[in-house]
This record gives structure tokens, C-alpha cells and sequence, in this order.
């Protein structure tokens, strides 16, 4: 049966979009069969940071009220074999997403995928907790920044509560977090909280840490889910996440930045 | 901490404060989701406050209740001053 992962985080701009982007892309690189939903509906973006924006015919909200079907709105990566994406409605009808219409396109995208990832908006309204709901495991993206970490803090604690997982009382989501936009020179400076900082105010497992990087902003420019870009720092920190949510061992690359001789001497 | 560092006035590590300012803000709110579920308690309060007053005559502010939690259980707590008789219920 497949995984439902909800990409999440409460504060909107820290990498949601990006993450679940890269994510599947990962995923289906390492051969499994993933799609990545938009729940953004009203502000589609997926699309465009998957490079897929003019493939858009049908969306999510037309599946749900059978205006078209799953085979009709699934967009086929061209890129990468196995990768899927169900973009979002372009509506200003905030209540298009229905508990019971989410449930069913979930439910047969389970019995198509390995993996689903679900791309929640920001906040803490109907949209995000639909994107949640039926979640197995999150990935709480957070930046390590005052506003970013308390705003994950109570998307953990609804992830808690008002999940179908929560509300039936069976075993909690399996969450875990992803820090991004990481600068470890700065962290160095004490100028930014670390990683381990983090990690101990939210008290959840740490998936890994994305740097900050001038790739991610190169390769949404492009429409190219930044794991594909091999070469760049982020995109080999989101291969890394990719490969410890499938249980292997990577080192943390990430956290702590290279210093040589001159720079511990000056500080810099 | 560099070598020269040392010999600066120590700058303020922003990174420390905003953990220390994170650690009591979160603890706060968590306190306060987990009493979510005793939501109720300003409703409890107003109609035990009527059901009193049907035989004393009491004022809003002396009656007070609480809940407090001892371990793995949760105490409730009913305080009714009763002014004429300077005596206390305590349940």
C-alpha cells in the first residue's frame, strides 16, 4: 500500500513547494512510482516550479467533481519515468476541496503510486489540514528563523490532533524535519540557530538539512525540480534526504561548514 | 570563536536568544493546547455560579475554579467564597 507524506510547515516562503518538488523527484529517481498533489488551490505553483504549467488541462478540484478523471488531470514528468503530478485549481472557491472528495482521489492514487506526496499552502486553514489529513508521515519544513520555527511548532501539534490518523486514534503520523535555506557560515557566527537548536525546540527527528543555495531559485527559474540538478549543494542535500526517508545512512553534510586554517584565525 | 575574537567586545550571539525566546514562547503555547480540551470551564463556571446562587448570594468574582494537573491525572478545583458566613466550600 502506498505512503501519503504531506510536505507542510505553517509560515509560507520557507520551501514548501521546492521540497515537495525535489522530493518526488527523488523518489521517482530511485524507482518508485510518486505523485506529488498540489493542495494549493487558488494559488497553483507546483506547476510552474515542475515545469509542467502549460500541460495543465484538468486539475484537482475537476477530478473531485468529475469533471475529469485522474487519467485526464495526471501530468507525466518528462523527465523522470514514474513521476506524476496532479496540479492544483486555479478557483477562488475556498471550500472546492472536500474531506470526502480528497479521501477518494487519495484512495485511487494509493492503489496507482508508491508514494504520495501532498504540497499543503501555508496556514493553518481548511487547505492545510486537507493536505494533511490523511497523511501516514510529514515533512516539516522549516527555516531556522524565529517565526518559521514557531509556526512548525503548531502544525506539529495539529498534525497531532485533527488528522484522520489523530481523530481515529491509530498510530500517530510519523513526522520529520527538514530544515532549509540552512547557512552554516552563519550558525558558525552565531547568527543563525543550528540545526541541533532547532531540532531540540520542535523535538522531531531531523530528515536533514537543505543549504541555502542559489540553485534552488536557478532551477525554479527553469521549472527543474532541483534534485536534478547533481551538481548543485541542494540538490545533493535533497538526494541525501530522499535517501535516509528510505532508511539508508547518509552523513550530514550540511550542517557544520567547511573552515579553513585562515577563516577559524579570522573569524570570517 | 576566532583568535581575534578574544580581544573584540563580545557581540551579542542572536542565535542564542532566539533559541532561549523560542524554548519559553513554544512551551507556552504547547500549556495551552493542551488545555484546549478543557474549553468548557467558562461555561461550567457561569452555570455552577447560577445554581448557587439560587440558595446564596454570591458575587461573579467569588467563585473561582481550576484545573490542575498531578502527574498522569488532572484535578479539578471548586472555590466558592461565601462572604455573610466567612466560610469556605471546598470540594
Amino acid at each position: 500500500m502506498a505512503n501519503v507524506i504531506v510536505v507542510t510547515s505553517g509560515k509560507g516562503g520557507v520551501g514548501k513547494t521546492t521540497t515537495s518538488a525535489a522530493f518526488a523527484t527523488g523518489l521517482a529517481l530511485r524507482g518508485f512510482k510518486t505523485v506529488v498533489i498540489d493542495f494549493d488551490v487558488g494559488l497553483r505553483n507546483l506547476d510552474l516550479v515542475m515545469g509542467c504549467e502549460r500541460r495543465v488541462v484538468y486539475d484537482f478540484v475537476n477530478v473531485i467533481n468529475g469533471e475529469g478523471n485522474l487519467n485526464q488531470a495526471l501530468i507525466r514528468d518528462k523527465r523522470v519515468d514514474d513521476l506524476f503530478i496532479l496540479p492544483a485549481s486555479q478557483t477562488r472557491d475556498k471550500d472546492a476541496l472536500t474531506l470526502e472528495g480528497v479521501e477518494r482521489v487519495i484512495q485511487e492514487l494509493k492503489q496507482r503510486f508508491d508514494f504520495v506526496i501532498c504540497d499543503s499552502p501555508a496556514g493553518i486553514e481548511q487547505g492545510a489540514i486537507m493536505a494533511m489529513y490523511f497523511a501516514d508521515e510529514a515533512v516539516v519544513v522549516t527555516n531556522p528563523e524565529v517565526s518559521s520555527v514557531r509556526d512548525s511548532d503548531r502544525i506539529i501539534g495539529i498534525l497531532s490532533s485533527k488528522t484522520y490518523r489523530a481523530v481515529h486514534n491509530l498510530e500517530p503520523i510519523k513526522e520529520h524535519l527538514l530544515i532549509t535555506r540552512y547557512a552554516a557560515k552563519r550558525v558558525n557566527q552565531g547568527e543563525m540557530m543550528s540545526a541541533e537548536d532547532v531540532q531540540e525546540i520542535l523535538a522531531v527527528p531531523l530528515l536533514g538539512v537543505i543549504p541555502e543555495s542559489p540553485s534552488v531559485l536557478q532551477a525554479s527559474n527553469a521549472g527543474i525540480p532541483v534534485t536534478l540538478d547533481t551538481h548543485s549543494d541542494a540538490g545533493q542535500a535533497y538526494l541525501d534526504v530522499v535517501a535516509r526517508f528510505l532508511g539508508e545512512e547518509r552523513p550530514q553534510r550540511f550542517i557544520h561548514s567547511k573552515r579553513s586554517f585562515f577563516s577559524r584565525l579570522f573569524g570570517t | 570563536m576566532s583568535f581575534f575574537d578574544y580581544f573584540l567586545a563580545t557581540r551579542k550571539n542572536t542565535a542564542t536568544v532566539a533559541k532561549e525566546r523560542l524554548q519559553i514562547i513554544v512551551a507556552h503555547e504547547r500549556g495551552q493546547r493542551g488545555t484546549a480540551k478543557f474549553d468548557y470551564l467558562p461555561l461550567l463556571q457561569q452555570e455552577l455560579l447560577e445554581v448557587v446562587r439560587k440558595y446564596v448570594a454570591i458575587q461573579d468574582d467569588q467563585i473561582k475554579i481550576n484545573i490542575e494537573k498531578d502527574g498522569s491525572y488532572e484535578v479539578l478545583e471548586l472555590n466558592i467564597a461565601l462572604s455573610e458566613t466567612d466560610k469556605k466550600i471546598q470540594k
